[in-house]
């Protein structure tokens, strides 16, 4: 169960790692789904029966700020995977914190906002806006959560002794997908938010 | 968090033994897998056959009534779905599980824990989609759903509930199985076995699994709209409140158009290792062959409304769509004639696989003439919803895919079981299953054409329908009976079948460099591949003349590096894959019945999901 040295019988790869090609085709996979989502939210724009509409309720700079706190989030990733691979345990568990709690202010934040949202009348039930909404927005905010659970248990894993600096490819891992959801936000925060922009504040 | 998996590892300690029913409910071996899968969809595969069977049965006159109109409308429904996601498609998956490690010489697949969890949570899904017949009725509004008629209000049984439910979590294992057969192909082949020198089995599970991992998001994200409209009040497919039922069409036919692929390629690549070994030529035009299935593969995501022809798209929608689909008839036919060719010339050898094979081609062709047919949108408003289009499904379906993985059945049995099914009984049961297909689809053409509306409870004997429905109904049962003598077959070959060696089809392709059936380890030397047909490179040589000539037994290759056959690292069984797959089909049971069971449910899938994460990757005895 040694690797053998000779290159003549190394299997013949694509020179990945399994686990980063099954992150990428995992991701992948969840660009149709999130792609699903968007493609609902675009046909039914404009075409709820009854108000609230989006240009009534949403806070462009409020979202931003969240959306901003999102982005920053994924510096302090790169940051993270950075220290782990310099065996800097605990400037990677700082970095992770961090990132973590980013994940989680933007999540308090997309609870707020939901919940301001249904004190205007938008609730999942109420209009096709408010289905599609809360429905690609939320399972957004669900991979968030995800993404933060994971980020909580590297640090677990590392207080445990369980991250060793040549484990640093589990930090990268979860990165791969942190950036991913960070990516999705991006397109989110365009498609639904800023092309509101210019019914707000024009 | 540390100290609870620490604990669980304790209660959990990775099991170690590889013998009676808890090996198999622990193995994470590709091989043992292969034949979970092989023996649940077969079971799969005869409950959809009685559902079929009772459905001709009450159509094999005018004015039956042996099942009540609404059984018979769950029969349709519950037979198209068992067929396609709890048989075809995890049949295709017993191969790949049973047959890939094999072909590219490797001992295992990438995520052995992945691959065992895709098998249960088909099993449970499997399970939680039949449900709905033990809840007061299954799902009755036709395989593909349409809205409205599938919202709470026009369906407010469990049966409907179980459908979605049940597609979301055998989704899960479709989507898992690939993205572990794509790293595994792409990552795991034996030095030398470039792309394009794999088995065109591997290429098409390649494929394969590409479209499963795109396809099956899009029906999630509709099974998921449809859920929320169900129980969280949403209005995604409510006209009323201005969603739109034409949605979900789309939707579901971006997903099922590519699924008809996902289908049909596993028992084209089936096919493209059958005819050769028993034709003892290479696969003619080996690349076209393999860059065929790749553009099948593309162009299976351009042609989805061709369902949808009658909806009303327009004739710039109808149109493009027209011609899209008839593009995608070109690489199919280039398959068929890289087939015929293989063939051609060829030292033709018509054993059970080989004749499956035929069978194949000639069912397939005739499937796809129809499906062309169809593809032209004026022609398509004469034949949608009739028998017509039934008999053009069931040709490629059942000519295509089920001909095609009993053509694998029979080649690969040998090196599952080390015996050969009987000779004289395949033969049997292949002419009766291929006059019987004939019987029961081959009338459908012209009832459809004479307007015969599918999915119809009874028909008026004034039609004239009444002798070609019975002759199909004749026909179905001599499917029927062609089973019971597959069966036979089986159960006597198990244990009285002739031994089949190592090789005993004088085959091509890796697996059969090994003893059947193959070691835990499957290779005790990794080969070292120098070009296709990698075996029979290493029997038979081909002198200047052109003549091919077998090599002495001594004389023969071997190359790789030899291992200690002790030494070699088998990944070790598991529990955490069948707890994972358990709490997901509880958390889905919940939604159904009452979230107290989803609560559990979801307890079980994070515990089993932390277990999993920190399970020592290698057996404990390997650190002393």
């Amino acid at each position: 169960m040694h690797a053998v040295a000779n290159p003549e019988h190394d299997a013949t790869t694509l020179g990945l790692d399994h686990r980063k090609l099954l992150m990428w085709t995992f991701l992948g996979s969840e660009c149709l789904f999130f792609g699903s989502l968007i493609t609902t939210y675009l046909v039914y724009k404009g075409r709820s029966l009854v108000g609230p509409y989006p240009a009534d309720v949403f806070d462009i700079p409020y979202t931003s700020v969240s959306a901003f706190v999102l982005l920053m989030s994924s510096l302090t990733m790169v940051l993270a995977l950075a220290a782990i691979q310099r065996g800097n345990q605990r400037g990677m568990r700082v970095w992770l914190l961090a990132t973590a709690l980013l994940g989680a202010i933007f999540l308090g934040g997309q609870m707020y906002e939901f919940t301001v949202f249904v004190g205007e009348g938008v609730t999942l039930q109420h209009n096709l806006f408010g289905t599609t909404f809360f429905t690609l927005t939320g399972f957004h905010g669900a991979h968030v959560t995800v993404g933060v659970f994971m980020l909580l248990t590297l640090v677990g894993a590392s207080f445990a002794g369980k991250l060793k600096p040549e484990q640093s490819l589990n930090v990268e891992l979860v990165g791969l997908y942190w950036h991913f959801v960070d990516v999705v936000w991006i397109v989110i925060f365009t498609v639904v938010y800023l092309v509101e922009a210019p019914n707000i504040i024009g | 968090m540390a100290a609870t998996t620490g604990a669980l590892g304790g209660f959990l300690a990775r099991p170690m033994g590889y013998t009676g029913v808890w090996g198999w409910v622990t193995t994470v071996d590709a091989k043992r897998i292969g034949v979970l899968y092989l023996v649940t969809s077969l079971t799969f595969f005869l409950w959809g056959g009685v559902q079929a069977l009772t459905i001709r049965t009450q159509l094999a006159q005018s004015g039956l009534t042996v099942v009540s109109p609404g059984l018979y409308n769950q029969l349709f429904t519950m037979h198209a779905l068992t067929m396609i996601f709890l048989a075809i498609m995890p049949m295709s998956s017993a191969f790949f599980n049973f047959v890939i490690p094999l072909q590219i010489g490797a001992r295992d697949v990438a995520f052995p824990r992945l691959n065992a969890l895709s098998y249960w949570i088909y099993l449970f899904g499997g399970l939680l989609l039949s449900a709905g017949y033990l809840t007061g009725g299954a799902a009755d509004t036709g395989w593909f759903a349409y809205a409205p008629i599938t919202e709470k209000t026009f369906s407010p049984n469990k049966g409907m509930d179980f459908y979605v439910l049940g597609l979301l979590v055998l989704g899960i294992s479709s989507m898992a199985a690939a993205f572990n057969f794509i790293v595994t192909i792409l990552n795991m082949r034996a030095p030398g076995m470039t792309l394009m020198r794999m088995p065109v089995f591997c290429w098409m599970t390649l494929v394969t699994s590409f479209l499963l991992v795109t396809a099956f998001p899009v029906i999630t994200v509709a099974l998921i709209q449809l859920l929320f409209d169900r129980y969280l009040g949403a209005g995604f497919f409510i006209s009323s409140r201005g969603g739109d039922p034409l949605l979900w069409q789309h939707l579901f036919w971006v997903f099922g158009h590519p699924e008809v692929y996902i289908l049909i390629l596993p028992a084209m690549g089936v096919v493209s290792e059958i005819l050769p070994t028993f034709s003892r030529k290479p696969l003619f035009g080996y690349s076209v062959v393999v860059f065929s299935g790749i553009v099948i593969g593309f162009m299976g995501w351009s042609v989805w409304s061709h369902h949808m022809f009658t909806v009303g798209l327009g004739a710039v929608a109808n149109a493009v769509f027209t011609v899209s689909t008839m593009l995608i008839a070109v690489p199919t036919g280039v398959k068929v004639f890289n087939w015929m060719a293989t063939m051609w010339g060829g030292n033709i050898s018509l054993k059970t696989p080989m004749l499956f094979a035929i069978g194949f081609i000639a069912l397939f062709v005739i499937g796809g003439l129809s499906g062309v047919s169809h593809a032209v949108s004026p022609s398509d408003f004469q034949q949608q919803d009739t028998y017509y289009i039934v008999a053009h499904l069931h040709y490629v379906l059942f000519g295509g895919s089920i001909f095609g993985l009993f053509a694998g059945i029979y080649y690969w049995f040998p090196k599952m079981r080390g015996r050969l099914l009987g000779e004289g009984l395949g033969k049997v049961h292949f002419w009766l299953m291929f006059t019987g297909m004939n019987m029961t689809f081959g009338p459908q053409h012209w009832l459809g054409l004479d307007g015969m509306p599918r999915r119809i409870y009874t028909y008026p004997s004034n039609m004239g329908w009444d002798f070609w429905n019975l002759v199909s109904t004749l026909g179905a049962f001599m499917i029927g009976v062609s089973l019971l003598v597959f069966l036979y077959n089986v159960w006597r070959s198990f244990s009285h079948g002739e031994h089949a060696g190592a090789d005993p089809w004088d085959a091509r392709t890796l697996e059969w460099t090994m003893p059947s059936p193959p070691p835990l380890y499957n290779f005790a030397r990794i080969p070292t591949v120098h070009g296709r047909d990698p075996f029979w490179d290493q029997k038979y040589a081909t002198d200047r003349s052109g003549r091919t000539h077998r090599l002495p037994a001594g004389a023969q290759e071997h190359d790789g590096h030899v291992e200690d056959v002790q030494n070699i690292h088998i990944p070790d069984p598991s529990y955490f894959p069948i707890f994972v797959a358990l709490g997901l089909a509880l958390a889905a049971l919940g939604i159904a019945f009452h979230l107290a069971i989803s609560v559990v449910g979801v307890a079980i899938f994070l515990i089993a999901i932390y277990g999993w994460a920190f399970e020592p990757t290698v057996e404990p005895r390997a650190h002393h």
